[in-house]
């Protein structure tokens, strides 16, 4: 196969569910061999792109592709090089770590002995080997989604799909989760990761795709799409709420755009070009003016900036329930 | 590990075939394994027919007569055993439902496995547990006094067509559980399998009915099945003569089948609609 091919190519990839686009011209091109974060609040499509590239469900139109090979004509060749796992990990409670792997590898062709020893294999690489034995019933929720992972794990695919893995999970089995996905990636998969989390795109994808109404409005680095955002903003805390005009007025002087002051409250904020400058700045301004404050920062944006740059509205906001 | 070589046996005609027959054995080894891991649930799905044959054997048996004649707990056996295969379909309902709401449906469907073993090792899978549980509950009869005066053709022949109408009612149950939200609502079907499995000759003969309940128990397939069992363990009848009580053996065969030839194709096209 072509390497420099992406592992997953969409063209104007459609979904309805009646009135609902849950996809309306969904482009993607992931290149091999990386993380690639699909961001997007609730209902934006991102749970629905993943089933169509996962072959369990069928596009309305527009054409998807898989590692090279084509999801709506190949469905069965395509789920020889994929690997899922889904919002809830996809386990059989009643059987044990060992017994859920040796099931899967069976289902995926293996034969008796080669599941049994691939079964011991992914178990030991997600650190599950003290635990393969109980049944998963009595697995943590960071355990479980490993276990996930590690079922998707079995024929080593070309190209993962993990949709909100971290999902409901405690900051322990969050980690946990991350490092197993570091660990695919450093294997050679291709990984496709939809997730709510900023920080968490910010953390693991190499590139990131910022999805909205069914389709992908930004596409980028990470860092690439913090800098079209502007660059640091200045934020200034006031101590008594009556000195924010005059404060305001300082950061003006130094802002490239028009400060943004909370009605009401103790805090200002605006993007700057040189932010050193800016700061010394703004500090000399407010002793001349002799305003008291609690706090005065500089910060780089974060992807929630950019985010709302771009969708008008926060992560945290409800979309149409598509997804 | 190589991918080349399952796709190469993977797309040939006769290797899918073998495939096809693996994944579902693999399917049903898993509820075998479930059995195996959790003895305790056989017992809690049989509780209730147990508990009925001594409620009804017992408690309310002596209030009771078999029309023609006949001991009534010889009568009721039978009843039992329909009864159980009635309820059964609750019990695949339920498995399908946990396995989409679980994921495990959508897992399987993302893998390379044979489609058709889902639904053909849930099927095989319900099977072996209705004659675990059709084994139970006749070692219970036994104990209770109850007896097959048929021959053994016979009495093979009358647990034979109570695995039938169990094998009939598996795509209503898989048709249910893909219809059904979430594990709650499977719960509630208990109130579509109670009167499909009271309301025809398993307790009472319908010939002591008021006329129009008579004539829908006569005519529910569960009691084409008891009916028929009855007159192949040589237990009593207590037919009321119409022409569904005397041709009992014929409908309980002809039920099965039609429910069969209904709810495959409708279980199975759910199925695939599941990809809408």
């Amino acid at each position: 196969m072509d390497d420099s091919r992406p592992a997953v190519i969409t063209e104007g990839l459609q979904k309805h569910y009646g009135e609902i686009h849950a996809l309306d011209g969904f482009d993607l091109a992931v290149p091999r061999g990386i993380v690639y974060g699909l961001l997007g609040p609730n209902g934006a499509g991102k749970t629905t792109a993943v089933r169509v590239l996962t072959t369990l469900l069928r596009p309305d139109g527009g054409r998807a592709e898989v590692a090279g090979l084509d999801v709506a004509r190949q469905p069965r060749l395509v789920r020889r090089r994929i690997g899922l796992a889904g919002q809830h990990a996809a386990l059989d409670e009643i059987l044990t770590g060992r017994q859920n792997l040796e099931m899967f590898g069976r289902l995926f062709h293996l034969g008796g002995k080669r599941a049994k020893l691939r079964a011991a294999d992914v178990l030991d690489q997600f650190g599950l080997t003290d635990a393969a034995d109980k049944g998963v019933k009595e697995y943590s929720g960071g355990m479980r989604r490993r276990l996930d992972l590690a079922a998707s794990m079995i024929l080593a695919p070309e190209v993962m799909f993990l949709d909100e893995p971290t999902t409901g999970l405690d900051p322990r089995g969050r980690n946990e989760v991350w490092a197993a996905v570091r660990s695919l990636v450093a294997g050679g998969t291709t990984v496709l990761l939809t997730t709510q989390y900023l920080d968490e795109a910010d953390q693991l994808a190499a590139r990131i795709a910022v999805m909205d109404g069914g389709r992908v409005i930004a596409e980028d680095t990470p860092t690439a799409l913090k800098d079209n955002v502007g660059g640091d903003q200045i934020e200034v805390v006031v101590r008594a709420a009556a000195d924010l005009p005059g404060a305001t007025k300082v950061v003006a002087r130094v802002a490239v755009t028009e400060p943004t002051a909370e009605e009401d409250g103790q805090r200002v904020y605006a993007p700057v070009s040189d932010r050193i400058a800016a700061l010394t700045e703004v500090v000399r301004g407010l002793q001349e003016e002799e305003i008291a404050v609690e706090d005065v920062s500089l910060r780089r944006p974060t992807l929630d900036d950019v985010f709302l740059r771009l969708t008008g509205h926060h992560t945290e906001d409800k979309g149409a329930d598509a997804a | 590990m190589s991918t080349m070589d399952i796709d190469a046996r993977g797309e040939l005609g006769s290797a899918r075939m073998r495939w096809a027959l693996a994944d579902c054995w693999t399917v049903v080894r898993r509820g075998l394994t479930h059995l195996i891991r959790q003895p305790s649930n056989i017992a809690w799905q049989l509780g209730f027919p147990i508990v009925s044959v001594l409620l009804f054997g017992y408690v309310f048996g002596s209030a009771m007569s078999v029309p023609g004649g006949g001991d009534y707990r010889e009568f009721l056996m039978p009843g039992m055993f329909g009864m159980a295969m009635a309820f059964g379909f609750m019990n695949t309902a339920y498995l399908v439902v946990l396995d989409s709401s679980k994921g495990i449906t959508d897992r399987f469907r993302s893998m390379p496995m044979a489609e058709s073993a889902v639904v053909t090792g849930r099927g095989l899978g319900d099977l072996i547990g209705a004659t675990l549980d059709l084994l139970v509950l006749a070692l219970t009869a036994l104990v209770v006094g109850w007896r097959s005066d048929g021959s053994l053709q016979a009495t093979a022949a009358a647990f034979g067509l109570l695995l039938l109408l169990r094998f009939s009612l598996i795509w209503v149950g898989v048709l249910l559980g893909l219809a059904v939200p979430n594990e709650e609502a499977a719960g509630n079907l208990f109130a579509v399998a109670f009167p499909f499995a009271m309301i025809s000759s398993a307790f009472v003969a319908p010939s002591l009915m008021p006329g129009w309940l008579g004539t829908i128990a006569a005519w529910n397939p569960v009691s084409s099945t008891v009916t028929a069992t009855r007159e192949l363990f040589g237990n009593p009848v207590a037919s009321g003569g119409g022409w569904i009580e005397q041709h009992a053996v014929l409908m309980a065969v002809v039920w099965p089948l039609l429910i069969t030839a209904i709810f495959l194709p409708l279980a199975v096209r759910r199925y695939q609609r599941l990809s809408r």
